[in-house]
């Protein structure tokens, strides 16, 4: 274990929650919007009206994978700016009317540390428990309802552990009592339906970097007849709602992205669902003391996320890196902080096993060789960590 | 994040493990982050003869744990209690700032070694 393995002999790239690289299909498409076809979509020359142009056909994109129509597509500067624009629209504008919000304790920190900022400026928040799977159920979304209630926010699939919220109840319900229901989709777009119509959803947050597009570009969608105050204030760009030229060459890149992802969905989704089980099933057999966290079967496709006992997270990212395996612990954008993910504290894991909790999550590069090869290097990694710890003395 | 030097004392770790019959055993967890270190040692003459370590930690934790067991190996005990996690990390090369609390571990086990033996031998039979 020391430096045979200084280069590794094959590189495994896991951490597609994290981001993902731009497909080369969406990459060519962009490259024109760069230094070529680089108007400004607002100006009137001709420059300007063929980025117009590009800017609306990449919209009818993005709404053709929500099953949407493009005029309640917002395009943004990424996931957080839409899930921020949801939440402080909403709540804004609604204030004369309530000042409760309802969402849930797994939801991403875009989601928690705007609550938190709302909560500040006296607005009220219900963090939803959820179950051990990471799930929120939809009764205590209906007890926690109050005539004050303007918004539900609950993500779809779990960024962290994959479980996948039933928000299509959560939705019918919002419906019926007449509440706003946002969803951060990150997570599940582009591998899961999420047919916003079908599902009662007012806003759903989607962003590009996760599906294959380039970063810094993301989308809200709002349902017809939702009115959003804008949170950027400016020209009069997406009709008002969020002011900012448009950054052409990425919402062209987002839009194609989307667009292969929608089309690929249904044989992209079995293929990774397939990989998952088998890296599921070949850790849980071959390291004993093992748990997979999350909901074992509503779980995006992608998502691996288990606990080794008596071992902590980022000593085992390390060799994992090491032999040329990227994962992740918790979240990555909590990787600095030392705290246990509060998922799966939320999720009743005891603190022990939430530090050694990592995220393998899959993408389109990943091949049975890749799964294969993660099965052959892991078990001894755990295994020599472990006879370190303390905590698995009586274990060797 | 971590340099060269702590990579191979984590790769690498020296003085893994358990003492049979230990003079001295100090076990602290660190209240930060909820990892756990044991360190063990022997003692000669009033000297670490021996001292070896377990840990369940981050990579920084690891890391200073080996570096400590190095640094006070045939050191005296009144040497080895001077022994700070600002040289730990130091000898190091230097840890990344949010993760200095780990290097208290390591120097927090070996004292709670050091004191346990110390209790131990000179507590009234
Ligand atoms: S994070 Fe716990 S010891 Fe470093």
């Amino acid at each position: 274990m020391t430096s045979e393995h200084a280069s590794p002999t094959r590189l495994v790239y896991l951490d597609h929650s994290a981001t993902t690289p731009v497909r080369p299909e969406v990459l060519s498409v962009m490259m024109p919007y760069f230094a070529q076809a680089f108007g400004n979509a607002s100006s009137i020359h001709r420059w300007g009206r063929e980025a117009r142009v590009a800017v609306e056909t990449a919209r009818e994109k993005v709404a053709y994978l929500l099953g949407a129509e493009p005029s309640e597509i917002i395009f943004t500067s990424g996931g957080t700016e839409a899930d921020n624009l949801a939440l402080r629209s909403t709540a804004y504008r609604l204030r004369s009317k309530g000042n409760h919000i309802i969402t849930s304790a797994v939801e991403h920190h875009a989601i928690l540390h705007t609550c938190e900022a709302l909560e500040k400026e006296g607005f009220e928040v219900t963090y939803l428990p959820v179950d051990k799977y990471g799930m929120v159920s939809v009764e205590r979304v209906r007890e926690a309802i109050r005539p004050e209630t303007i918004l539900i926010s609950v993500m779809h699939g779990q960024n962290e552990v994959g479980t996948i919220q039933p928000i299509e109840e959560i939705g019918s319900l919002a419906r019926e009592k007449g509440i706003l229901f946002h969803t951060d989709a990150v997570q599940s777009a582009g591998k899961v339906p999420l047919k916003v119509k079908d599902m009662d959803i007012d806003m759903a947050t989607i962003s590009s970097h996760k599906l294959y597009g380039p970063k810094g570009v993301g989308a809200l969608y709002v349902r017809k007849g939702v009115r959003i105050a804008p949170q950027i204030t400016g020209g009069s760009h997406e009709r008002g709602r969020r002011a900012g030229t448009e950054n052409v060459a990425g919402i062209v890149g987002f839009g194609e992205a989307c667009y292969l992802a929608e089309r690929e969905m249904a044989e992209e989704s079995k293929r990774l669902s397939d990989l998952r089980d088998r890296l599921i099933n070949g850790i849980l057999e071959k390291i004993p003391d093992t748990v997979l966290n999350g909901h074992p079967t509503k779980r995006l496709p992608h998502n691996v996320n288990v606990s080794f006992k008596y071992v902590e997270g980022e000593s085992i990212l390390l060799n994992l890196d090491r032999v040329g395996v990227a994962a992740s612990s918790g979240s990555a954008c909590t990787s600095g902080s030392l705290e246990p993910s509060h998922v799966l504290l939320a999720m009743g894991i005891p603190h022990e096993l939430a530090h050694g909790s990592i995220r393998m999550t899959l993408g389109r590069s990943n091949t049975v060789e890749d799964i294969d090869y993660v099965l052959e290097v892991l078990p001894p990694i755990v295994a020599r960590l472990r006879e370190m710890s303390p905590f698995s003395a009586k274990a060797n | 994040m971590y340099n060269d030097k702590v990579m191979d004392h984590f790769f690498n770790p020296r003085n893994v493990g358990e003492i049979e019959n230990p003079d001295g055993v100090g076990r602290v967890g660190n209240p930060i982050c909820g990892d756990v270190m044991q360190m063990q040692i022997k003692v000669k003459d009033g000297r670490i003869e021996d001292i070896k370590f377990k840990t369940f930690g981050c990579g920084a934790a690891i890391a200073t744990s080996s570096m400590v067991t190095e640094l006070v190996k045939g050191l005296t005990l009144e040497e080895a209690m001077e022994v700070s996690n600002k040289t730990v990390a130091e000898a190091l090369g230097g840890l990344p700032p949010q993760k200095m609390h780990c290097s208290n571990l390591a120097a927090d086990a070996l004292h709670e070694a050091i004191k346990d033996y110390l209790s131990k031998t000179s507590a009234p039979k």
